[in-house]
């Protein structure tokens, strides 16, 4: 289990005038899940007796996986899930484009099955907008690869 | 000194960038040359999407600065007509083949990201944080529409072939870029919006690159057709738009 604390998802609790006020952030601007998680949040404060309530979104700063917990990225492992790389989308390639034919060589991804290094990347985008395809070309087995963002 | 009125417009430009753009990848759902790329098509759809309900959520209460009310995303997306639309030319071009869909892609992405960090720089603090969001998932899209430009141009006599006749085809669709008009000169003036001419050379040279690693060659046109923002529209757009607007132009109001 991997909670949205764990991923960096909730970014504020705090009371304001007699009501809990939660502050999420989306992972990704599109994801379906935003709204999804922050309708459980209304649910569980309901049932925990928190009639007035409020879930608010905040953008900035934005979010990254450079937030996510050490114990979430081991249970991510442990789930068949790569966690992500260190550095985040921003601070681990400048923006410049005149670099976009010349890729950046990133540190190997392992599998989160065998742990072999000898990986490759099958799609850079995969099931939810977060993940990579990758396969593991020691194992042959196919995972998701959390992207560093 | 820039009125609200230039502001949702100028929002606009940017929401219908990312709306149709999306609706064009959506149009792939399913027919994909690979599952892994039909996945990628809409996931770059879904991120665009996502960005396109940040900027209309805010040109609605921009809107409402001025106007009786400001609308809901869902009524700026799906119940103006075609020449309401402020989307550029290229993103509202037909899918073709997969080098024409790449090729669109390509010159957007590239486009977009250099837009994306400079409006992060934006002194209104609501572009400035969206901006800073969209930017990181448009670093993706970049990377793997300029992969498939060079793999495509550097592939088969026939996939090099089609490439570059999608690069020469699509080429006229992209001064509009970075040929502001008097609502983005004056967003630009004051800080809030970008002053597209400046982009233009660090395109330039991003798009030779790849070109160049790609094996094509530059387009050399100088013609340019324009258009989109200021809502004169190709053909295609009403065609598309009837699309994606006709379950709320039937059913007005109905909800998911």
């Amino acid at each position: 289990m991997i909670s949205i604390v764990d991923l960096g998802i909730v970014r504020d609790v705090e009371w304001q005038d007699d009501e809990p006020v939660i502050t999420v952030t989306p992972t990704y601007c599109g994801c379906p899940a935003t709204e999804v998680i922050m309708a459980d949040i209304g649910r569980a404060l309901t049932e925990a007796g928190f009639a007035r309530h409020r879930v608010e979104i905040r953008l900035a700063p934005a979010w990254t996986t450079d937030w996510i917990t050490a114990g979430a990225r081991a249970r991510l492992a442990e789930f068949g899930i790569a966690p992500p790389g260190a550095g985040s989308v921003a601070t681990a390639r400048v923006i410049d484009t005149s670099a976009l034919h010349r890729r950046i060589v990133r540190a190997p991804v392992r599998c989160p099955r065998c742990g072999s290094a000898h990986t490759r990347e099958l799609s850079r985008f995969g099931s939810t907008p977060c993940k990579a395809q990758y396969r593991c070309e020691h194992c042959l087995e196919p995972f998701d690869y959390f992207k560093p963002h | 000194m820039s009125t609200d009125r230039q502001l949702f417009d100028y929002l606009l430009r940017l929401a219908d960038n990312d709306l149709v753009m999306a609706q064009r990848l959506g149009e792939w759902v399913g027919h994909g040359p690979v599952l892994e790329e039909d996945i990628a098509l809409t996931n770059v759809g879904l991120d665009l999407l996502g960005q396109a309900r940040l900027w209309f959520a805010y040109a609605g209460e921009v809107e409402a600065r001025f106007a009786a009310a400001g609308r809901s995303e869902d009524a700026l997306a799906f119940s103006r007509d075609g020449g309401e639309f402020r989307n550029l030319l290229l993103v509202e071009q037909p899918n073709g083949g997969y080098a024409d869909t790449m090729a669109r892609q390509f010159y957007f992405d590239v486009w977009h990201q250099l837009l994306l960090v400079k409006l992060k720089h934006s002194r209104d603090a609501r572009i400035a944080e969206i901006a800073a969001k969209a930017e990181k998932e448009v670093v993706y899209h970049a990377e793997r529409s300029a992969d498939w430009i060079i793999r495509l141009g550097d592939g088969t006599a026939e996939s090099h072939a089609r490439m570059q006749t999608a690069i020469d085809d699509l080429w006229m669709y992209t001064g509009e870029m970075f040929d502001p008009d008097e609502t983005e000169t004056v967003l630009a003036e004051e800080g809030i919006g970008c002053d597209v001419r400046t982009l233009a050379p660090a395109w330039r040279e991003a798009v030779g690159n790849v070109l160049s690693e790609a094996t094509l060659t530059v387009p050399g046109g100088t013609w340019m057709q324009r258009g989109g923002k200021n809502g004169i529209h190709t053909e295609h757009l009403g065609h598309m738009l009837a699309t994606m607007q006709w379950m709320q132009r039937t059913y007005p109001g109905a909800e998911w």
